[in-house]
């Protein structure tokens, strides 16, 4: 196998509100041999709220991320499920459909690019599992995470629509039973838990529209992963981390009981198994801070 | 000759039973049975009630995917039991197979729920059309194929309940109108012949009941068994409530899908305090306050002077300039 070579696409929160993410993201490629190009030029991928103002806008912005990882020869990695699920959305829809392609090409030739399907996008959890081997990863583990009950989260965006997600990655990902983020806890030496809401909705998108509905979902989730008697969860989306970690008193006054759990990006769980220093994986950038690394 | 040979498997079902005249509390009852390749779950449904207990109860019709009334969920994954084979559900879940009504909490006998708060939702969005028929028509009402086709099949809707069951908002919020209710309303706010598309999406705008309060997590796109996609009308409901001209809530939810223009128009990238701000506006900001200091001491905000900009941000301010469509 050659070295891994991924166009990445950060988002905008790996680059404000989880800075942790973004380093971790670095020190495991570092770690594993695999060599990430950030997408400089990228924009916002409307987060899934800009198409409900602008659907066009948001196909043409999205289509325009794509075309530099097109132009660099390159699979696009995506480090946020809902840049996934946006960026892989525009990619099917313009791939299948002749008309709307030459409409938003129209527009991006304005400024010379040219939209033309040939780039993969895939998040990093899976390009890890596909391209990488889980195989691969358990044998480079240094320090096995075996003493830990450790929770997936999945987040919406990377499982739903299944149809859409399972043309993006080899994994075939059933939304109702998800095994990816599991299979990379056991790879990393954990031990996985099973609870009702890992492949449930954390409530991100709705935060400020309907705070008291998103606070539940947190709420649901945390309680979840702590009563499955997980030692802290781990998921692949910086929206869903921003959520767990951060609104922890919403989501306990919602619930009516104290709800809060350490959370982990998953990309830092693979790092603390991998032998990265707790600086490297910038895991002081918590709110629900990480008391047992 | 192709190889279809029937197989079996020996499978559990794990059974929620519960009738709300006799019993206190529901409980599960396991039903070990031997089923083949061909069966669908409403197979195996039959034979709990025919080979096991006469009592077992369920709804059951046409047998064909029309009318929606078999509707169950298998391991928490809607079902349309007379679709769905049992073998394939195996696949996903293993041999124990966990067969619950749609709600366990609107269950009156087994499987069978009270479905009122559905039909009230769907009821609230005026569900048919509204139009002022001239009695002595001179030509006919012509819908071009055209037309005809922006419904995208909301029209194909059998009212099963999957989606509506399904989200996590309806079961959270007992205002929100839900996927079902807003595909239908779709099916009627796209039709070219309704006179009402203003006062409907007037209703499905406002905070708590409307559009504004799906979380977007696909779970209803995921559960319907006619592949209608309710997630993708409720996004078209969002571009309406947009375009159409009349309607200017400016709430919450309205100023937080534009902020995003106005940020990535400023930055290419998202700038995440302002849109907060942007969203709730100078006094409403302040609730968040208490998160944010947190976040702050933490490294996690951003402060203006440090956001970082795309490269080539002319390239994306043209590009907004050029292709924006709506605009508010």
């Amino acid at each position: 196998m050659g070295k891994l070579k991924y166009a990445l696409f950060t988002g905008c929160t790996a680059k404000e509100s989880t800075p942790e993410q973004l380093m971790s993201t670095y020190a495991v490629a570092e770690k594993l041999g695999i060599e990430l190009i950030e997408l400089s030029e990228a924009s916002c991928c409307g987060a899934s709220h800009l198409q409900d103002y602008d659907d066009f806008l948001s196909l043409v912005l999205n289509a325009r991320n794509i075309c530099y990882a097109e132009s660099r020869g390159m699979t696009m990695v995506t480090i946020c499920n809902t840049c996934q699920l946006n960026t892989a959305m525009t990619k099917h829809r313009l791939d299948n459909d002749e008309k709307l392609k030459a409409r938003v090409n129209e527009k991006l030739a304005e400024v010379g690019l040219e939209y033309k399907g040939t780039s993969q996008i895939t998040h990093f959890l899976y390009a890890l599992i596909d391209d990488f081997g889980l195989d691969k990863i358990s044998e480079m583990v240094v320090k096995p995470l075996s003493e830990f009950n450790i929770a997936p989260f999945y987040g919406c965006h990377n499982i739903r629509p299944s149809e859409l997600q399972n043309e993006s990655h080899k994994t075939k990902e059933n939304p109702y039973n998800p095994t990816s983020l599991d299979d990379l806890i056991i790879a990393c030496g954990g031990e996985n838990v099973d609870y009702d809401e890992k492949n449930k909705c954390c409530g991100f998108h709705a935060e400020l529209q309907a705070p008291k509905t998103a606070a539940l979902l947190t709420g649901k989730a945390l309680q979840g992963a702590m009563d499955g008697n997980a030692d802290f969860m781990v998921t692949p989306c910086p929206l869903c981390h921003l959520k767990l970690d951060t609104q922890y008193d919403h989501a306990s006054h919602a619930m009516g009981r104290d709800v809060k759990m350490e959370v982990l990006h998953m990309q830092q769980m693979l790092g603390l198994a991998l032998g990265c220093s707790v600086e490297e994986l910038g895991l002081k950038h918590h709110v629900s801070e990480i008391t047992f690394a | 000759m192709e190889n279809n040979s029937v197989t079996t498997k020996s499978v559990t079902f794990k059974v929620f039973r519960f009738n709300s005249d006799t019993d206190y509390l529901p409980y599960y009852k396991e039903y070990k049975m031997d089923v083949t390749s061909e069966e669908v779950i409403l197979d195996v449904m039959d034979r709990i009630k025919w080979d096991h207990d006469g009592s077992f109860s369920y709804r059951r019709s046409c047998r064909h995917g029309i009318c929606g009334a078999c509707a169950v969920q298998v391991n928490g994954k809607a079902t349309l039991a007379c679709k769905m084979n049992a073998h394939e559900l195996t696949n996903i879940f293993g041999d124990e197979l966990v067969l619950e009504p749609q709600s366990t909490k609107r269950s009156i006998k087994d499987m069978i729920i009270d479905k009122s708060d559905f039909w009230e939702k769907h009821n609230a969005v005026h569900p048919y059309l509204i139009s002022h028929i001239d009695e002595h028509p001179e030509m006919e009402c012509a819908v071009s194929p055209h037309e005809s086709e922006n419904l995208m099949e909301a029209d194909l809707c059998i009212q099963c309940g999957a989606c509506h069951y399904a989200c996590p908002v309806v079961e959270l919020n007992e205002d929100f109108f839900g996927p079902a209710a807003f595909v239908k309303a779709y099916r009627f706010e796209a039709d070219v012949r309704d006179d009402a598309h203003h006062e409907r999406l007037e209703e499905l705008g406002q905070a708590g009941q409307g559009v504004w309060d799906c979380v977007k997590c696909f779970e209803c796109a995921e559960a319907c068994p006619k592949e209608i996609n309710p997630i993708e009308k409720i996004t078209k409901l969002h571009n309406m409530l947009f375009q159409d001209g009349n309607i200017r809530n400016n709430g919450v939810a309205e100023r937080h899908a534009v902020g995003f223009a106005h940020s990535i128009k400023k930055h290419g990238l998202l700038d995440e305090g302002e849109l907060v701000r942007y969203s709730e506006g100078n006094i409403g900001v302040l609730k968040h306050v208490p998160v944010a200091l947190k976040m702050f001491k933490k490294g996690k905000i951003v402060l203006p002077w440090n956001m970082p900009k795309s490269d080539k941000l002319d390239e994306i301010q043209a590009l907004i300039k050029s292709s924006s469509v709506s605009k508010y």
